[in-house]
């Protein structure tokens, strides 16, 4: 059995050293808003935070994370979608599928947290995401709207 | 958010027997048998209205990404007169559709038709339940139903004030019979539908608690993964088991079909490391040696050859051609592209001898339904498919339900027990539905003033019909491979008028699996017409909007968006410093759509998409936001196939397996798009996928611009495009 700390609550789970942490916040934990898109850390849509840092899940072996370490998924980025990314998303009508959102609203929250007001080209450098429905610009315009919020 | 109805087996017989005495178009007898229809019975087949006055909304079409539930929603809240805020939605199944003679249609969610073809009967829907529920009101008051209104939900019966809302009486409307004709209202009078209303399922999708199929969970169920032969065509050969059998949480080792092979464990994540431990030898069979090459040499046998499907013709071409001032030639190509699609391919299925369910995302449910039989060895009535929100479609899950094959198979091995089947990105990429690869030689004749007498247009290459509907096809000849070329019609016509033409096609089938891809044939054909007719302006000496404007002269629509850009843009003004222009036009799915792009291309080559102004007259608007966010996907899955997009095969196998030899278009190159959607009224055409035809050739036509250089065929990390 492995300790893992998500969204604060410590799960013991029953899964191979080498379980990308992806699946087992999916398959042994049960949180099925992180996604698999790709398995090798491309897309993004398994990204959640390990101590805050955004992370892709599909990746990164459980044995390589201590029961210390804080796991965020979406379902803990705030109890009831309200974070300023989550308002922010929903005001300019971000998603299309939406399949990919939630990766990218995690990757969006650690560059806010680093970097409360972030330009343009710090929202390029940090959002590599892959969205195939092309709400890109929106996504951008959403963190931007956070940012601004969060400074008003 | 869209829940499948569970629909009992009882409930099934009893919608059956009621069918048969139910009239068309949503108006025939309740379905008793609906789970929502113990606690609300429907009004009719698209109207549910609960008491706590939420208004349910049926859809047979299905929501990808596109906005189609919100449209949809909108055009019958707009003719029901409820409450905009108190409305959601729900899918019916193919299996209750089945039972119900269609009452809901067409479920194929593809060709731009969500809105375009289902507006009608859905308006329909919503205006025979508003005047059901208003004569309730006005039964239970005894006083004629003229004298009463409703506004939001709430009906008012005039003359003496009284007030009672849809929640109320709705029970009592649900016993009414159903109008014989109903009055939909006129489009310059609607207050919900036409306005830029927020997406009715945003919220879900940013908490994670929106279910796509990938997440659906059944009691007790297990977890597949598979591999299926890399080679089109060919066989499993043998694999040993034994070395997999005492691995962790596996549970059964399974032969899919005669070209697969599945490993059946408690999680995926098992499930798939056991796969992977597998040895399988493969027959690759008679493709085996099939390579991009081959296919190459296939396709430019085409672009000479004597025979070919006519597409369109006028004139004398060969006179034109031989009595030319100047002659113009070019060969252009489009390789094969793959969806993509951010959600694998997945079906979860349970089977029993009796009866065989499957959860799945799919564009078309009845499709998946028919699959579904198909594989069960079970009869329809004990067959059914409950559909999940797609994480993706773009056409991959419109016409080849492959991944539900595989899952009923892999479930009748497991009788009574869920299984959920996903696909690893390598196995989707592996085994996709390809957008299909063609080339065209383009010919055309210029007068001495410069004036286009001539076009020969002759394209080689794959029919998607043949290979996914070969009953479709015309005396062989393939008819959608003229997308966007057609002399009439309402779904693509030509916009030029060219007095002597011929459009043909040489129809070459490799054995790769073809599928509609989004923007399908318009996609190559606007690439190849709008890239040579700026070769022709060029070759003419004169400016690229002028060329195209003469000869849209007998087509006001196509002209209509080219202006449009081209005044938004600012064509007559000149560019910012180091920034070139291109433009293109092309009409699809019954809308017109043309596109200028601003880019600038480095001393080293690099391309830099900085602005892309695109138009649409898409007849009517539903939601304009929607629209607007259509557009600038589509320019993303378009750009993204002119600079990446290439499925190559080597050895008859894809030798793109995941995003890192398959690249996508990320944030950083995603140029500013400005829409400007300019719906003229008198008609309904498809907004999900027109624009992407404009995206590539408008690029190319600016990297010209820059350059000099021709770009033919993508994808540009192929091209140099140093100036010269």
């Amino acid at each position: 059995m492995v300790s893992l700390t998500i969204n604060g609550t410590v799960h013991q789970v029953d899964a191979e050293p080498d379980t990308p942490l992806l699946w087992v916040i999916r398959e042994q934990v049960g949180l099925t808003g992180t996604k698999y898109g790709c398995g090798v850390a491309q897309c993004g849509a398994c990204t959640v935070h390990v101590d805050g840092v955004a992370t892709r899940s599909c990746s990164l072996p459980i044995s390589a994370v201590t029961s210390e370490q804080k796991i965020v998924t979406i379902e803990g980025l705030s109890p009831d979608t309200s974070h300023p990314l989550q308002k922010a998303w929903l005001e300019l009508d971000v998603p299309q599928c939406g399949y990919c959102q939630t990766g990218q609203i995690m990757a969006a929250a650690a560059l806010l947290q680093a970097n409360p007001n972030p330009s343009d080209d710090d929202i390029l450098a940090e959002m590599t995401n892959i969205c195939r429905c092309g709400t890109y610009n929106r996504i951008k315009a959403a963190i931007k709207l956070a940012a601004s919020e969060n400074r008003g | 958010m869209p829940a499948a109805l569970d629909v009992s087996r009882r409930s099934f017989l009893v919608g059956s027997a009621a069918a048969a005495g139910g009239l068309a178009l949503g108006f025939n007898i309740p379905f008793a048998g609906d789970a929502l229809a113990q606690s609300a019975p429907e009004i009719n087949a698209w109207v549910i209205v609960r008491p706590d006055e939420t208004v349910v909304v049926r859809v047979g079409r299905v929501e990808m990404g596109q906005g189609t539930l919100t449209g949809l929603a909108q055009l019958v809240a707009e003719e029901l007169e409820c409450d905009w805020a108190k409305v959601t939605t729900e899918y019916p199944t193919p299996g209750q559709n089945v039972a119900r003679s269609r009452v809901w249609g067409n479920f194929q969610t593809a060709g731009s038709r969500g809105v375009r073809d289902s507006h009608d009967y859905m308006r329909k829907g919503g205006a025979a339940a508003r005047q059901m529920l208003i004569q309730a009101a006005a039964n239970g008051w005894g006083v004629p139903a003229g004298e009463c209104t409703v506004a939001k939900g709430v009906i008012t019966h005039s003359p003496s004030g009284r007030t009672t809302t849809y929640g109320k009486v709705s029970e009592a409307a649900s016993k009414l019979e159903a109008p014989k004709d109903v009055q939909l209202k006129d489009p310059k009078d609607w207050t919900i539908a036409g306005k830029p209303v927020k997406r009715i399922d945003t919220a879900e999708k940013l908490n994670g608690s929106q279910i796509y199929s990938i997440d659906v969970k059944r009691p007790g169920m297990l977890n597949a993964a598979i591999k299926a032969c890399p080679v089109f065509g060919g066989k499993l050969k043998s694999f040993d088991a034994a070395p997999v059998q005492g691995m962790p949480g596996v549970k059964k080792v399974v032969t899919v079909g005669d070209n697969a092979v599945a490993v059946v464990a408690d999680t995926w994540w098992r499930a798939k490391t056991a796969l992977d431990a597998l040895t399988i030898e493969w027959d690759g069979g008679a493709n085996a040696a099939l390579s991009s090459e081959s296919i190459d040499q296939m396709l430019k046998e085409g672009l000479a050859a004597e025979q070919a499907f006519v597409g369109n013709q006028a004139g004398d071409i060969k006179a034109a051609i031989a009595g030319a001032a100047k002659k113009v030639e070019a060969d252009y190509g489009f390789p094969y592209q793959h969806h993509a699609t951010m959600e694998p391919m997945n079906a979860t299925a349970l089977w029993t001898n009796e009866r065989c369910e499957v959860w799945t995302a799919t564009q078309n449910a009845e499709a998946a339904l028919a699959t579904a039989v198909a594989a069960s060895g079970l009869s329809i009535d004990k067959c059914d498919v409950y559909r999940q929100n797609l994480g993706g479609g773009f056409g991959r899950r419109a016409t080849s339900h492959d991944y539900v094959r595989q899952a009923v198979l892999i479930a009748k091995e497991m009788p009574g027990t869920p299984v959920k089947l996903i696909w690893s990105r390598e196995e989707d990429m592996l085994h996709g539905h390809y957008h299909p690869i063609t080339q065209a030689r383009m010919v055309g004749a210029l007068d001495a003033d410069g004036n286009l007498t001539g076009l020969r247009m002759r394209i080689s290459g794959q029919s998607i019909l043949a290979g996914v509907n070969p009953q479709g096809l015309q005396n062989g000849r393939d008819p959608a491979t003229f997308q966007g070329l057609n002399p009439g019609g309402t779904e693509g016509v030509l916009g030029y008028t060219i007095p002597n033409l011929l459009i043909d096609h040489a129809m070459r089938n490799p054995p790769i699996p073809p599928g509609f891809w989004r923007g399908v044939n318009n996609n190559q054909n606007a690439l190849y017409l709008e890239c040579f007719m700026d070769e022709l302006a060029h070759a003419a000496g004169k400016d690229p909007l002028e060329f195209r404007r003469k000869l849209l002269v007998n087509h006001p629509k196509h002209l209509a968006v080219l202006n449009a850009v081209a005044e938004k843009a600012g064509w007559d003004t000149p560019a910012p410093q180091g920034i070139y222009r291109g433009l293109a036009q092309h009409m699809g799915y019954g809308s017109y759509v043309a596109a200028c792009a601003e880019v600038s291309v480095g001393d080293n080559g690099v391309l830099k998409i900085h602005r892309i102004v695109a138009a649409t007259d898409c007849g009517h608007a539903v939601n304009p936001q929607q629209i607007a966010a259509q557009i600038e996907g589509s320019f993303v899955y378009g750009l993204t196939a002119l600079l990446y997009g290439e499925i190559t095969l080597k050895d008859g196998k894809v030798e793109q397996e995941n995003f890192d030899s398959y690249q996508m278009m990320r944030m950083d190159e995603m140029p500013a798009v400005e829409s400007i959607v300019m719906p003229s009224g008198d008609f309904w055409g498809g907004v999900g996928e027109p624009t992407i035809f404009v995206a590539a050739p408008a690029v190319l036509n600016a990297i010209f611009a820059a350059t000099g250089k021709r770009v033919r065929s993508g994808p540009l990390t192929k091209a140099d495009l140093r100036r010269a």
